[in-house]
């Protein structure tokens, strides 16, 4: 290094590489872009510090407004919960959803459209190799990516609107539902148990296909829940009931008897309950 | 003194061009919002790398209490969100910031598209920008497996399907995730790993390529 020709006039600063003769640092002159050009420090920057504030208040504001979801340990033997991924990933839940998709044909969903994608993304400068820079004038590049947009955007709508919200509420960690204390030596919990009630709405009465039903006393009267055990709900069908008449008098009576005085548990024991660990329904 | 102080070190170290090569440079006028509102757009790159900083920050304060095992996991976020103070806020802010994070980074990738701003010189940022939207994504995945609730949990099995699912590597794929034959303790573990030191090593390598890369280039030039 010592001994290039064209750098002996240049001196160091001790053994380092600081030259010991400072040229001035003139910012550049920035005549390419005529108009009212200006320095990042400190004019731009003062300016770009409000739009940062304003960004700064709109997402605190989303922080202290709602509180961040946690729902109840993850139980893997469950096998009621249907998956559902963060909002970003919902298209690629819908993509595999389709039937050439899915199935013998999954590769084309998880690999084939996702892989397309993310290559011509990443080949963009390449495909679409032109000077143009104007949007408009570039129809091609545009409307691809005009209509990868509309397309995300639709799928996201569909997986949001197939997909079963309420589940995600009823698990949370701090849901009622996932901390009733159902007596379950009750005669009316027994007659419960062995009917087929209890495949679709849990153990606890907490929901599983079908909603949770701890607290049926607070929305039913005696009438209106034997009237949907015979008749059906929605989707549960009617007939699911297949005990004698005493046995269905008893039944009603214990529904009734839930969720009617200090609504079941749920509020009173939360703090207790969380604090040790909430195993839902064990 | 504290001029004093500035010459002291940068007769020693001579800072003033590395200062320079940072803040000293001209913002034209056709990315400044305050001559035209609709350069707003531009903003969207710096508001993207803003919630970067407040992911880092707020990351660095939940592994204070985070506990990375499937027996404790659940617990000591329940803990952080429920009895620290300000716990819920710092996880709230971790949390929608991984949202935020991606509406902004896609409009900035929108406004980079739209104006061709991917074009010679700047393919090779595009490109680095591509990885940087991956490393994100990534991010966002790792994470929701964290507090090891029930979508936690589920999302994720179906996300390591999908890894299974590549053809030729998707078993090692799978292996590389979940640890493991199931997914369980190795693969909370891995997905830990991945999320606090892996991922954010290389988005911090990625971000200051982009940025040296801005900085050499300048900002494209108006249509
Ligand atoms: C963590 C994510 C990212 C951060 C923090 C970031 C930050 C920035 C910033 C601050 C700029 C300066 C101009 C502006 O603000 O618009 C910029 C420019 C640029 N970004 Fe990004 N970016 C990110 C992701 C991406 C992605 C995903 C792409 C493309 C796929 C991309 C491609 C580019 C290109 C090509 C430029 C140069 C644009 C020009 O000169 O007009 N970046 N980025």
């Amino acid at each position: 290094m010592a001994g290039h020709d064209d750098h002996k006039d240049v001196k160091y600063v001790g053994d380092s590489r600081i030259r010991a003769q400072r040229t001035p640092n003139y910012p550049k002159d920035y005549s390419e872009y005529p108009g009212k050009t200006e320095p990042f420090w400190p004019n731009f920057l003062l300016k770009e510090w409000m739009v940062g504030a304003v960004v700064l208040i709109g997402f605190l504001i989303l922080t202290v407004s709602h509180e961040p979801p946690l729902q109840v340990i993850a139980d893997p033997t469950d096998t009621n919960y249907s998956p559902i991924p963060d909002w970003y990933f919902l298209f690629l839940y819908e993509v595999l959803k389709y039937t050439y998709a899915s199935g013998p044909y999954t590769v084309i969903g998880t690999v084939i459209i996702p892989g397309l994608a993310v290559g011509a993304l990443l080949l963009a400068p390449w495909l679409d190799p032109g000077p143009e820079r104007r949007w408009y004038k570039r129809p091609i590049a545009s409307g691809l990516m005009f209509m990868t947009i509309i397309s995300l955007f639709i799928l996201t709508y569909q997986a949001a609107e197939g997909h079963n919200w309420e589940q995600e509420e009823r698990y949370a960690h701090d849901s009622p539902a996932q901390n009733v204390e159902i007596d379950t030596s009750e005669e009316g919990y027994q007659i419960y148990a062995a009917q087929s009630c209890i495949a679709c709405h849990g153990d606890q009465l907490q929901g599983a296909v079908g909603p949770p039903i701890f607290d049926a006393g607070a929305k039913y009267d005696a009438d209106g829940v034997r009237d949907l055990i015979e008749n059906g709900i929605g989707e549960m069908p009617p007939g699911q009931f297949e005990g004698s008449e005493e046995e269905l008098d008893i039944l009603v009576e214990w529904l009734v008897s839930l969720g009617t005085d200090a609504a079941p548990s749920g509020d009173a024991s939360d703090e207790e309950g969380s604090a040790d660990g909430n195993g839902e329904g064990d | 003194m504290l001029q004093k102080l500035y010459d002291w070190v940068d007769e020693r170290l001579d800072i003033t061009p590395m200062w320079r090569d940072i803040a000293d440079h001209e913002v034209p006028e056709h990315v400044n919002p305050a001559h035209h509102f609709s350069a707003f757009v531009y903003c969207f790159g710096g508001l993207t790398f803003f919630i970067v900083v407040i992911q880092f920050l707020s990351g660095m304060f939940l592994t204070m209490y985070y506990v990375p095992d499937i027996v404790n996991a659940h617990a000591s976020v329940m803990y952080l969100q429920n009895e620290v103070a300000f716990g819920a806020i710092v996880r709230g802010m971790h949390h929608w910031g991984a949202s935020v994070v991606i509406v902004l980074m896609f409009l900035h990738t929108l406004r980079v598209f739209f104006t061709g701003a991917y074009k010679k010189p700047r393919e090779l940022n595009w490109v680095v920008g591509v990885l940087l939207f991956l490393v994100i994504l990534g991010l966002g995945f790792t994470g929701y497996l964290l507090p090891w609730d029930m979508k936690a949990y589920f999302a994720t099995s179906v996300g390591v399907e999908i890894a299974a699912s590549i053809p030729v590597i998707g078993g090692l794929a799978e292996d590389l995730l979940t640890g493991g034959t199931i997914l369980g303790a190795e693969t909370l573990t891995r997905f830990f790993a991945i999320h606090v030191f892996f991922l954010p090593a290389a988005l911090m390598a990625l971000l200051a390529a982009h940025f040296i890369m801005i900085r050499r280039q300048g900002i494209s030039g108006p249509l």
